[in-house]
């Protein structure tokens, strides 16, 4: 009889991981059970080719310098009540978030790490459900998600899953859209109409038992940047709306460059829905979240070619001219109504709605 | 939608200002009533709803010289005396209880901290978008007692009715009312017993006057002789309404008119009455921050329904706290001053940390002055005009 080594055992008997139904505190311990959850659900989903799983992603820089001259680097956490909801989900926007945060600044998003800390309980179905829309979310946004971490904390210490995702991107040469380099005359462009995701959100939670067809737009957006800056190469700055909507993105930018923006009310496209909602529930949208719009800040003599070439790409059909910027008050965004009045729009204190992004 | 388009025609809007601003003519400074004073027409829009929505459109720029809008007690937030603040965060710090409420009354200081300050140490507060919502809370946590802080004037007192009636109704015993509602016509009452107030009109309530009706205003016009046009929350009906009033006093007529009888019937909503009626009782007397004790001007609930009733269910001190000393809330709220003019406005009393009510809520005067008119702060006198031709020198400093 042959002896059975570890080896060959091994070989004739693959161990094949075995997933309990429900998360649980051994699945952070660093043990067997972690090692089974990691394998499966994500290096299972991550991995397009294999490689060695180490502590660390190990990065050509050759393939990376011909791309640009400086490095983008960002991270961010998701924290979304309901995990599901109209439109996308945690894992989708954990994805595309990080993406649009590194596109933004005009780099190429390229690599992404994928940090989880889950709450004891937790359905594995529904974690890998979410694995796998971040990995289709990664696919379309063309990054790969190379590298990550699993926690598992007590039931109650989260709130079922909090991600975080961190992204690195490649700046390219001569580009360098910042919110310092606005200048009076420049115009003031978007991607479509605002609001939806955060009035999705407020919908999906269930609590005001509103029934609307408003859908999330959460999209990544670093197609539509490659666009923008291959016909303005001197983009001033770009921004994507999340939390705090359009109104405290211009009024970063007006702040940070201290130049006045003067918006016009009926230029801001707002889906009809999402205005109805607003208006029940005395919202401005101009303050609700975005996760697939971006403020775009062009010099005026750009801005016709700027709006054509946005309008043309799927991820900016709706793009319109929103505003301009001026020099009357350093720092301040304002609106011009349709009845030709004007009003402030300041930074919101606190939430509009408890939560959202 | 299509039906509130109509309301927001900013044609429409110049049809009726160039109609108010004919009426306006008429009234050259010094004619308002008897008074000899230069001052202009002085016409109060009661409700903090119908203050919002004229700093989101700018409507005062658009307005004549000789026309002042005022605004009035009308947010319910704003006039939450602190010593009922500070028993709801009595109630909130008792470990049995689940404090509900809605999320507009975290903010406003009571005495030494906010709802939302004694949230961060501990106490259970939730918010809830509907007293329905808070009656579910206490239906899955039977083992704690679950109180709603009820505040509002008639617009939401129906929604708390009924929701104590469908609490008796299921047989909830853990379910009870911090009940702070109050009602308008009172309140009006008190401020036109004030000496130092010159008014000329009312601008009614919208969301108020589909519970009441137009009819409970009539005492405003038949005993103090003021004009009321209750409105909708559409610059157009604003607009609109305030023609109305202008019109009523050009023509020396005095008496309340329905411009928002789309939603709003002469003797109100039966159903919601009832219920109001059924559920509580009017108090003696009601501490209104800013403007003190007014008569009548409160709703308990009623014996009946003591059971649902958190001041007796548990005993609270009921402080009477005064406003800081710097605070103008009281004359922001009878329309006596201007938000700029209470010493610490926009300086010690901001929306990131207000001294008083009126900064907090986004319907309140300091507020919606404080979010909106910053413009008109950083405008130059003589520049003002450029965006509105008729608004000159009235500029907000
Ligand atoms: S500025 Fe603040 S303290 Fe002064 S009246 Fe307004 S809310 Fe009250």
């Amino acid at each position: 009889m042959p002896s059975v080594t570890r080896d060959t055992f091994q070989r004739s008997h693959p161990r094949r991981p075995r997933l309990e139904s429900t998360v649980t505190l051994a699945h952070g311990s660093g043990g067997r059970a972690m090692h089974d959850l990691i394998d499966s659900i994500f290096v299972a989903r991550f991995q397009q080719a294999p490689a060695p799983l180490e502590d660390q992603a190990r990065i050509p820089l050759g393939a990376l310098n011909t791309l640009g001259d400086r490095l983008a680097f960002t991270t961010d956490s998701y924290v979304v009540d309901p995990l599901f909801f109209p439109g996308s989900n945690i894992g989708e926007l954990a994805v595309n978030g990080t993406v649009n945060d590194l596109c933004v600044s005009g780099a190429i998003p390229l690599y992404l790490t994928c940090s989880v800390i889950l709450e004891e309980g937790l359905s594995t179905d529904l974690l890998a459900q979410i694995v796998d829309h971040m990995a289709i979310a990664a696919v379309q946004a063309r990054v790969q998600i190379v590298t990550g971490d699993t926690k598992v904390v007590p039931r109650g210490s989260v709130d079922k899953i909090f991600i975080n995702t961190a992204g690195v991107g490649v700046m390219r040469t001569g580009i360098n859209p910042c919110a310092t380099a606005l200048q009076p005359g420049d115009r003031i462009l978007i991607n479509g109409a605002i609001g939806n995701h955060g009035a999705a959100i407020l919908v999906a939670r269930g609590e005001l038992a509103l029934d609307t067809d408003i859908q999330s737009d959460c999209q990544p957006l670093n197609s539509l940047v490659d666009a923008i800056v291959s016909v303005c190469p001197d983009v001033r700055a770009m921004r994507d709306a999340t939390r705090g909507g359009l109104a405290t993105v211009l009024n970063e930018f007006a702040t940070a460059s201290q130049v006045s923006i003067q918006l016009q009310e009926e230029a801001i496209p707002v889906d009809e829905p999402v205005a109805g909602l607003c208006e029940l529930l005395g919202l401005d949208p101009l303050y609700l979240a975005n996760e697939g719009k971006i403020v775009v800040v062009v010099p005026a003599h750009r801005a016709d070619e700027t709006l054509a070439t946005m309008r043309s790409h799927p991820a900016g059909q709706e793009s319109c001219c929103i505003g301009q910027v001026g020099d009357r008050f350093p720092g301040l965004v304002s609106l011009q109504t349709a009845f030709g009045t004007e009003r402030v729009v300041d930074v919101l204190v606190g939430d509009q709605l408890p939560r959202i992004c | 939608m299509k039906y509130v388009h109509e309301f927001r025609d900013p044609q429409r809007a110049q049809g009726i200002l160039r109609q108010i601003e004919a009426i306006a003519a008429q009234f050259p400074p010094g004619s308002p009533g008897s008074s000899a004073s230069d001052r202009p027409l002085r016409i109060m829009e009661i409700c903090g709803g119908h203050t919002h929505a004229i700093f989101k459109y700018g409507l005062a720029d658009l307005l004549p010289d000789t026309v002042e809008l005022i605004h009035g007690p009308g947010c319910p937030v704003c006039i939450m005396p602190k010593g009922r603040l500070d028993d709801a965060i009595t109630l909130a710090q008792n470990p049995q209880v689940i404090l509900t409420t809605f999320g507009d009354v975290l903010r406003v200081p009571g005495s030494s901290q906010s709802l939302l300050q004694a949230k961060a140490q501990g106490a259970d507060i939730r918010v809830v978008y509907s007293p329905l919502d808070a009656l579910q809370i206490a239906i899955a946590h039977p083992d704690r007692e679950v109180v709603f802080f009820a505040i509002g004037f008639e617009t939401t007192a129906p929604s708390t009715a009924l929701t104590v009636l469908q609490a008796a109704a299921q047989g909830v015993s853990n379910f009870s009312l911090f009940c702070n509602h109050v009602l308008v016509v009172p309140a009006l009452e008190a401020l036109l017993n004030q000496p130092d107030l010159q008014l000329d009109g009312f601008i009614g309530p919208g969301h108020v006057s589909m519970v009441i009706g137009a009819r409970p205003y009539r005492v405003i016009a038949e005993r103090y002789g003021k004009p009321v046009v209750v409105s909708g929350f559409e610059p157009v009906d604003i607009l609109q309404s305030l023609w109305m009033v202008l019109d009523q006093l050009v023509t020396g007529r005095c008496t309340v008119e329905n411009q928002y009888s789309r939603l709003v019937a002469e003797d109100g909503n039966a159903v919601a009455l009832g219920a109001i009626a059924q559920v509580f009782t009017v108090r003696e007397q009601f501490e209104w921050r800013g403007l003190g004790e007014i008569p009548a001007s409160g709703l308990r609930i009623h014996p009946d329904y003591a059971q649902f009733d958190a001041e007796v269910k548990f005993s609270l001190p009921h402080p009477h706290v005064d406003d800081h000393r710097a605070c103008a809330c009281g004359d922001i709220l009878r329309g006596v001053k201007k938000p700029w003019e209470c010493k610490v406005f926009g300086t010690a009393c901001t929306p990131d940390s207000p001294l008083g009510a009126c900064m907090v809520s986004s319907e309140g005067a300091c507020a919606a002055y404080y979010n909106y008119g910053q413009l008109d702060r950083r405008r130059p006198a003589t520049s003002s005009a450029s965006l509105a031709p008729s608004h000159s020198s009235r500029v907000r400093r």
